[in-house]
């Protein structure tokens, strides 16, 4: 079980990302995660959306550059250790991560992996018993 | 190789190496004629050199004859290089005058049927022939490219879509609903208008293209097979330049080894740009053109400034024309970045040969503390859209090196926005000096 993170290319010019967020809030589409990573001349910015593929249609219609990309979602306990627990895992089946982004609220805690291959890592994860949160999770978020 | 496409004027196309040196013989010593006795510019510049219009007898003697300039034809604006009065003046054609004045050109009657005629042969050789149905979008107006294939098109009798230059989706429209089978623009907007097909979805079999010819600016055999790739057709390259009549001054055949000069009306020299000694064939140097059978406005020994060498061996084929290797660019287009001479085509050609790069580019020139910086900005296309920053990094590396490798200078790569570099409908404006 993965989600689809939506993510657009942006150049390093200003107003940019505001004219992003303006569009995603005219389409009342809920950003629920996003991180962004920076170069000096450019940067990727990665949501989570509610509805990804519309965020996808829309934006893109706006001329931005956008893919999805597939990820998992890890639902955690808010303990020390839980992150530490899905990395051991991971690192176990020799799995290199990409990049990822996490926060927690109340006892929650999310986070977003990108790795390789994603269908079978997140395959792996839900046989060694971590919640993952699906597409539809994300819509009641 | 198996050859398919037709010859339009064999007499003229294949004919034997001293027979042509005959006929340009004969057409220079008319054309001094024509010079002396209408045109006062020249007649002052043989005077000077102690040279009589019945002196020159032969093609040979062209390396003792005047250079003309584009400013020579800025100092005689609009008119003062015409060899005829203005009532046997049937057509004037301008070029945009990016600094100063336009250059101003005239044609005759005799002029415009001679345009048609070489315009035909390059269609011909391109294998454009009465059942085909060309699609014309360079500009129609003062700009010579729209109404120069135009006339040759008809000249062979295809069907002409005179839609010139703009409106993407109508030219998509007009290309699908009317079979265009040929269709003839700036390789930089055939690129555009292959990318659109994709982008809106038309099914490849509605494009019935098969064939192109492309010009108006320099391009890298890179971007031809990139083009090819897009629009599923042979693009061919067609030169010329509106002071010595428009395109069709040469054309590139199926064979693709250089442009055939239509010799029979541009005789061609190539020339060092520093001596103005005449050079070896083979060696490359500045093209020179001089247009015997011009009745309007016959230039003698024109300076293009288009680099380039010659070849005068027989193609495969079977014509005997001089072949003229694909211009490299205008020595005003060269770019001095720190010392290295580099030509806007080269960037293109380092670039395409990289799969997955898009074929829009810009070049940025700029001086910082007394040192030039080129910047290069590629945009990023679906075929190379990552978003991990370590992918995209390998793509601006890659890039930086191969520059660095292929061209020896250091360039900086700028990722940047699909579609954020201005599509241009006729030259595209692939330099910005900012120094």
């Amino acid at each position: 079980m993965h989600i689809q993170q939506l993510s657009v290319f942006l150049e390093d010019r200003s107003g940019r990302l505001t004219e992003l967020t303006r569009i995603l809030a005219e389409n009342d589409i809920n950003i629920i995660a996003l991180n962004v990573a920076e170069t000096t001349d450019y940067g990727i910015v990665r949501m989570v959306v509610g509805r990804p593929q519309l965020a996808k249609e829309t934006l893109e219609k706006e001329g931005f550059s956008i893919g999805l990309t597939d990820v998992a979602c890890v639902n955690m306990a808010d303990e020390p250790g839980s992150l530490y627990k899905i990395l051991k895992i991971l690192a176990e089946k020799e799995v290199n991560v990409d990049y990822m982004y996490a926060f927690s609220n109340d006892d929650v805690a999310l986070g977003v992996i990108r790795t390789e291959n994603i269908p079978e890592v997140t395959k792996l994860l839900e046989e060694r018993g971590i919640t993952l949160l699906s597409q539809h999770d994300i819509y009641q978020l | 190789m198996k050859r398919t496409n037709k010859i339009w004027n064999p007499e003229r196309e294949c004919a034997d190496r001293e027979e042509m040196r005959r006929l340009q013989s004969k057409q220079l010593a008319a054309m001094m004629e024509r010079l002396y006795h209408n045109v006062p510019f020249y007649r002052n510049k043989l005077k000077e050199m102690g040279i009589e219009p019945g002196d020159i007898r032969d093609v040979d003697q062209l390396k003792a004859l005047p250079f003309t300039t584009k400013d020579d034809l800025r100092e005689n604006y609009p008119f003062g290089l015409f060899a005829v009065p203005q009532t046997d003046v049937v057509r004037i054609h301008a070029s945009s005058g990016t600094t100063g004045k336009p250059t101003v050109v005239g044609y005759t009657p005799r002029d415009i049927e001679t345009w048609a005629e070489v315009v035909a042969r390059g269609l011909v050789m391109a294998g454009v022939n009465e059942d085909d149905t060309i699609q014309v979008s360079y500009g129609y107006g003062p700009f010579t490219g729209g109404l120069g294939i135009h006339y040759g098109a008809e000249k062979v009798g295809a069907t002409v879509i005179p839609i010139s230059s703009g409106n993407t989706r109508k030219q998509l429209q007009f290309m699908t609903d009317f079979n265009a089978t040929a269709l003839a623009c700036t390789p930089s907007y055939a690129a555009h208008l292959g990318e659109s097909i994709l982008k809106e979805g038309i099914p490849p079999e509605k494009v019935k293209l098969r064939t192109g010819v492309f010009g108006a600016e320099p391009w890298s055999n890179e971007l031809r097979r990139e083009i090819e790739k897009l629009l599923h057709i042979t693009a061919y390259d067609i030169y010329g330049l509106s002071e010595v009549m428009g395109p069709g001054v040469s054309m590139e055949c199926e064979c693709q080894r250089g442009n055939h000069i239509f010799e029979d009306h541009f005789i061609p020299e190539v020339v060092d740009p520093e001596t103005l000694e005449v050079l070896p064939d083979g060696e490359i140097g500045e093209l020179v053109f001089t247009t015997v059978t011009k009745e309007a406005m016959p230039l003698l020994r024109y300076r293009t400034r288009d680099l380039t060498r010659l070849c005068r061996e027989k193609c495969d084929c079977g014509r005997t024309l001089t072949r003229m290797e694909k211009c490299l660019g205008r020595t005003d287009d060269m770019l001095i970045i720190r010392g290295v001479n580099v030509f806007p085509s080269q960037v293109e050609a380092v670039l395409m040969s990289m799969s997955g790069t898009s074929p829009h580019y810009q070049l940025v020139i700029r001086r910082e503390k007394n040192l030039d910086t080129l910047e290069v900005k590629v945009e990023i296309d679906e075929k190379n859209w990552s978003d991990s920053i370590r992918v995209l990094e390998g793509i601006r590396k890659q890039i930086e090196a191969n520059i660095k490798s292929m061209l020896g200078i250091t360039a900086i790569i700028k990722l940047v926005e699909p579609n954020s570099i201005q599509r241009s409908e006729g030259k595209a404006q692939r330099i910005i000096d900012l120094r």
